[in-house]
């Protein structure tokens, strides 16, 4: 995993969110990569991830449960993979 | 395509989604990862030439 | 609330389509004998530059990302490039399909100096006699020509377009190297029996043994080779390839056509398929979202004929544009089913009359399979 629940994260610059009835989709204007951000929560907490000190902090103001974290972990990991989130320095 | 997960059809996508994180010793039936992304290819879909 | 299936979350449809094709004008200097669009003369309804830019706002506001612009030869319009820059400074991404003939030297530098461009240049035949059997005396040449001036100005990675035919299928390999030669992408798709292709379908569309032979082909080269997922009627032969296995029409792609029509996808212009005009009142976020043609696509789709089938969770019934133009009914087999259920409709009589496209902008010459070599 690239994104751990520690990891500070943020939206990458050239990155739109574009709302849809099931969530999101993500596009990625440089390496043109598009994700399908399938539930509303996890468009919620990328909305605001940089916003926040950690990851675990971003899914405890949304209110995401304990048990789907390693959910969320996961995507955050692919999406750092496809740029279309990045770790903050 | 590229995709970061397999598509999976409803059944089968929890299996699909579950990663390394959850070792076989440690699952518990009740949690399942919910596959929250997935990369399509933008030039990839039927109707476009 | 659950994470459902992509599949379903895209037939359910989308706020704005995720790619769409844009035919910028019906001329053309080329007749190929399976055009889709039955291209040739200009329509004098085209959009003008002002509307063209109009429509490309809308898609801005609506956040669609990527567009495809193709034709008749889009680059034969006087404000090609004005068309290109506008989508640019507006970010949104386009790929265009060419024939090539207008890609000069200098209009090569000029592409390549953009950013958020993709070319695709058409090639049916890897040697002139096949490819211009199909699209014309001369266009091989010309499709190479191109080629060379977009590597000779560094554009990068272009398309190399190839609409798959029995005379072609063997010239799979020699395409990827001819791509690979390039450092070019290579790009095939399914002939469809649409325009022009419904008159040459019967002579060019593979046989059997030959749609085997380009499953088998994208089994073992598929993850570098674009599809536009064409081939997913296929995936009932075995292991699924590449894609979403999916007909987009509707729902997560459609068309305009250079008067400002709306249709399903690119392989129906014909009235059945016809969801609205950019010109209606709400523009075209209003057809996509509330045509009674386009909510009706997003429905679940009945299997007819093929409920009993084993395999229609894999072929998902193949291509409603291949049904239609050739008289199967549209909750019936693909003509190209594996297990050769199309092909049995087809010899029956119960095929419905074979509906004719609604508009033809051929030049009005005669045009016959093999009649340009």
């Amino acid at each position: 995993m690239t994104v751990t629940l520690d990891s500070a994260c943020e939206l990458h610059p050239q990155v739109a969110l574009r709302p849809e009835p099931f969530g999101a989709l993500a596009y990625h204007y440089g390496n043109r990569k598009l994700v399908f951000l399938k539930h509303p929560d996890v468009v919620a907490v990328l909305r605001d991830v940089a916003a926040h000190n950690t990851l675990a902090d971003t899914l405890v103001a949304h209110n995401v449960a304990p048990e789907r974290w390693n959910s969320f972990v996961s995507a955050l990991s692919s999406l750092e993979t496809s740029e279309i989130i990045r770790v903050r320095q | 395509m590229d995709t970061t997960a397999p598509i999976a059809v409803d059944t089968a996508q929890a299996q699909t989604a579950s990663h390394d994180s959850v070792s076989s010793a440690t699952t518990t039936p009740h949690i399942v990862e919910e596959l929250l992304v997935e990369e399509i290819s933008i030039d990839g879909m039927c109707g476009v030439y | 609330m659950s994470v459902s299936n992509l599949s379903t979350q895209l037939k359910s449809g989308l706020d704005a389509p995720i790619c769409l094709t844009w035919e910028l004008t019906y001329a053309c200097n080329l007749q190929c004998i399976h055009c889709l669009s039955s291209s040739g003369r200009r329509d004098p309804r085209e959009l003008d530059t002002d509307q063209v830019k109009n429509v490309l706002d809308q898609l801005r506001d609506l956040q669609v990302f990527y567009i495809n612009i193709g034709g008749g030869e889009p680059m034969i319009r006087k404000d090609f490039f004005e068309i290109l820059e506008h989508a640019e400074q507006n970010n949104i991404g386009v790929k265009f399909s060419t024939n090539g003939t207008y890609i000069t030297a200098e209009n090569a530098q000029r592409l390549a100096s953009m950013n958020y461009l993709d070319i695709q240049i058409s090639l049916d035949g890897v040697d002139r006699a096949t490819n211009d059997a199909v699209r014309g005396e001369g266009s091989f040449d010309t499709s190479i020509a191109a080629m060379n001036f977009l590597r000779d100005a560094n554009f990068g990675p272009f398309k190399i377009s190839v609409v798959m035919t029995r005379q072609n299928v063997d010239q799979l390999d020699a395409f990827k190297e001819l791509a690979d030669r390039y450092g070019a992408q290579l790009r095939i798709t399914r002939l469809r029996p649409a325009g022009r292709g419904a008159d040459t379908w019967n002579e060019l569309h593979p046989t059997q043994a030959q749609q085997r032979q380009i499953y088998d082909w994208l089994i073992a080269h598929g993850d570098n080779v674009l599809t536009g997922d064409s081939f997913f009627h296929l995936n009932a032969f075995g292991e699924s390839l590449p894609g979403l296995n999916l007909c987009g029409a509707g729902r997560v792609v459609c068309l305009i056509d250079p008067i400002g029509d709306v249709y399903a996808c690119p392989f129906v212009i014909h009235d059945q398929f016809k969801a609205g005009s950019v010109h209606d009142e709400g523009g075209f976020a209003h057809v996509w979202r509330n045509s009674d043609l386009f909510l009706s696509l997003r429905e679940p789709e009945s299997e007819g004929a093929c409920t009993s089938c084993g395999n229609y969770d894999s072929c998902q019934g193949g291509c409603m544009a291949a049904k239609f133009f050739t008289g199967l009914p549209l909750d019936g087999p693909d003509p190209e089913c594996v297990i050769g259920a199309g092909e049995s409709l087809l010899k029956s009589a119960t095929v419905n009359l074979i509906p004719k496209p609604s508009m033809d902008h051929s030049r009005k010459i005669s045009v016959t399979v093999g009649g340009n070599k």
